[in-house]
């Protein structure tokens, strides 16, 4: 019984943590998987966007309700920054990735700072009514904590699947991906393609602040905690599989449920990449990749 | 051209006197020159949280000088970031001896950035005030090292002796331990395994983990499977804040009668506020709480003027944890300073391991490797918190001290009953 109680309840925070994590990885699917801009700052404008759905719930106002509100400012952000990077990096022909690596790393910094600079650096969290309670059935206890942030993340990624494979503008966001010159003499302006695909990833990034500061509070560098991790998801996933990103950030989530339940918690923040290097070396294009 | 013997009398005493002019000159202008303390307060990076600790410096500063300062002469502060990181350190702290000249150290703030600081210090001969740094002098043995925090002699593995001692008074036999793999958290466990081997209570479950682990729920449900008497936990923050929290959400078995120990968030406003009455019944350490058995004089105003101070620079409103020690830790300077009457680093040494200090944090003691002749770290039990905000924890009775029995102020409620 003890074993069917670990067992059940593994898998369930698996699933839940799996689907946070996907929620964290998606801006980066894009950025890093479409675009192939390796964005180390995404994980830091997530906790940005946990900030500011913290403001918003200090005023009474429920922390994903304000976090869907919030993704019109984060958009024109992730616009205005593309367009700095475009100008200042792509068009002179300096958008190598290590320079691009430099770049970003310096963005997290500087989004960091601000945020110990504005905040402060206590732990910062949310209220909301369900945080201490659980959803029991059967054997399975889940914290709505965990259940709440974790239902958002099939509902973002289904309308985002949606949107890429049914509209106009989405297929030109994958198509960005394979052939930009292609896509230019079709009539589309490449660049103002990826900057609205940009401008996509940071909205997701306070989508995915909301889920993390419900799950529990967050500090300014709170965001390289999830750097590693959400890479090793998206590259799983196959670069730029929207699908994709929540199925490998469910194998990991559980694998890591497993194995705290189990063998030891020491070796659960290892196995997203364990997970990563066996699976590159069996499918070098991630588990719903294709081959380019 | 030939010298007379009073010609050259009048050369040889001008020639001197222009040797020694500038060693006069010196020395007068050093007369003058404000005393020096040095050091790093981690302001960005992981340890931001601590950056609290330069108030209590300031307030101690501010409050000497305002009193003519030390020996006539103003003191000043010489504070850089240390962003947390400890591969920092050395270099700043060999700026702060060979560029700035300071005359004093503070230490960074915990043991792992101090470890990197502490063979400099010892070479460089300067006394050095050790910030909630544990067992930092152990292996080094640096005779002008002395410690601001009460972790006592044989911190390391003694610190939070006083919840196992609370564990044997309840007749418990039958404990959990559980860690951030952390060298802070482990050593406490570790010592906390020992002393229950010694005292025959049996280890259950002695799990380690990562502070990077998400889901705690695992955990606490292996916990329950094991009915524990008594959980000793050595937790972060964010840890510290999942676990209690899932103490209602998946629950403790009704055997556990004592919880807590080692969790460092319960002693910050930020999650204190945000935790609220998910803290009553968790005995945890702290290091100052405002029981009445800790009237020391000088903390209550201490933490007035830290108030105000918290408020315009954005940090922990309460400032329970650190900063009364950073200010102990310059009035542990200036008390030796003014009874040695210079700053002559082995007279203030000396001076310090033969005399009792009196700071705001009560009178100090030191041994020969600068620690606190006695443990003085509170296991103090969360009692009668509402959610209504940080102010509750301002008053008594709403941490109460359970260990040391000298500090004692409240009976321990077990631990359901304090959460019903």
């Amino acid at each position: 019984m003890v074993f069917l109680d670990l067992a059940l309840n593994a898998l369930a925070s698996g699933i839940a943590l799996g689907c946070i994590y996907a929620l964290v990885a998606l801006g980066l699917a894009i950025t890093f998987g479409l675009l192939h801009i390796p964005n180390v700052a995404h994980p830091a404008l997530v906790i940005a966007g946990a900030y500011a759905v913290v403001l918003a719930n200090m005023r009474g106002i429920d922390p994903i309700l304000a976090a869907l509100v919030l993704t019109l400012p984060f958009y024109a952000v992730g616009l205005a920054f593309y367009e700095f990077y475009a100008r200042a990096f792509e068009r002179r022909g300096r958008g190598n990735t290590l320079q691009s690596l430099t770049l970003f790393f310096g963005v997290s910094l500087i989004v960091e700072i601000a945020l110990v600079v504005a905040f402060g650096t206590d732990l910062r969290s949310v209220s909301v009514p369900y945080v201490g309670r659980s959803f029991e059935l059967g054997l399975i206890v889940l914290p709505y904590r965990f259940l709440v942030p974790a239902l958002l993340a099939p509902a973002v990624i289904l309308g985002l699947w949606l949107y890429m494979t049914r509209t106009h503008s989405g297929l030109a966001m994958r198509a960005v991906a394979h052939d930009e010159r292609a896509l230019s003499i079709s009539g589309h302006d490449p660049v103002a393609i990826k900057r609205h695909a940009f401008g996509l990833a940071t909205a997701l990034a306070v989508l995915a602040g909301a889920a993390l500061v419900i799950v529990g509070p967050v500090d300014p560098f709170a965001g390289r905690v999830h750097l590693g991790r959400v890479f090793a998801v998206v590259v799983l996933a196959g670069l730029g599989s929207i699908p994709g990103t929540l199925a490998a950030a469910i194998i990991i989530g559980v694998a890591e449920a497993f194995v705290t339940a189990f063998l030891s918690p020491s070796w659960a923040p290892g196995v997203a990449f364990a997970i990563l290097l066996g699976t590159l070396a069996l499918r070098p294009n991630g588990i719903f990749g294709t081959a380019r | 051209m030939s010298i007379s013997r009073r010609e050259l009398g009048k050369l040889a005493g001008g020639i001197s006197i222009a040797m020694a002019a500038p060693a006069i000159w010196t020395s007068a202008r050093a007369q003058n020159q404000p005393i020096k303390i040095g050091c790093t307060v981690s302001q960005t990076g992981a340890l931001a949280g601590t950056k609290n600790s330069q108030i209590g410096y300031e307030l101690w500063r501010d409050n000497l000088n305002a009193a003519g300062g030390l020996l006539g002469r103003k003191v000043e502060l010489v504070i850089y970031d240390d962003q947390s990181s400890p591969a920092q350190v050395p270099g700043i702290y060999s700026k702060l001896i060979d560029v700035d000249k300071v005359d004093f150290l503070f230490t960074p703030y915990g043991a792992n950035l101090t470890a990197t600081m502490m063979p400099l210090a010892k070479q460089r001969d300067k006394v050095a005030i050790g910030i909630l740094t544990l067992a930092s002098n152990d292996k080094v043995k640096y005779d002008k090292f002395f410690q601001a925090a009460p972790w006592g002699p044989n911190g390391a593995e003694d610190w939070a002796r006083g919840f196992f001692d609370l564990a044997q008074t309840q007749g418990v036999k039958k404990i959990a331990i559980a860690a951030a793999d952390t060298e802070f958290s482990k050593t406490a466990a570790a010592g906390g395994k020992r002393v229950c081997e010694q005292a025959g209570i049996e280890v259950v479950s002695y799990d380690i983990y990562p502070p990077t682990l998400n889901d705690f729920s695992a955990i606490l449900r292996n916990l329950r499977a094991k009915a524990p008497e008594a959980i000793f936990l050595c937790s972060y923050p964010p840890d510290s804040t999942a676990m209690v929290r899932g103490l209602t959400e998946i629950g403790l078995p009704a055997s556990v009668r004592l919880f807590g120990g080692g969790m460092v968030g319960p002693q910050y406003a930020s999650l204190m506020q945000t935790l609220g009455k998910n803290l009553n019944g968790i005995i945890n350490f702290h290091l100052y709480v405002p029981e009445p058995t800790l009237k020391f004089p000088g903390i209550e105003g201490f933490l007035a003027e830290y108030e105000k101070a918290a408020k315009a620079a954005n940090v922990d409103p309460l400032g329970f944890y650190i900063p009364p020690f950073c200010y102990a830790a310059g009035q542990i300077i200036s008390e030796a300073v003014k009874a040695t009457g210079s700053i002559d680093q082995k007279k203030v040494a000396d001076w310090l391991h033969a005399n009792p200090v009196e700071t705001i944090v009560g009178k100090i003691r030191f041994n020969e490797l600068g620690d606190w002749t006695e443990r003085r770290v509170l296991m103090a039990q969360f009692q009668g918190v509402d959610d209504s905000g940080l102010d509750q924890f301002r008053k008594a009775g709403k941490q109460v001290i359970l260990d040391p029995p000298a500090f004692k102020s409240g009976e321990l409620v077990p631990f359901a009953k304090a959460r019903s």
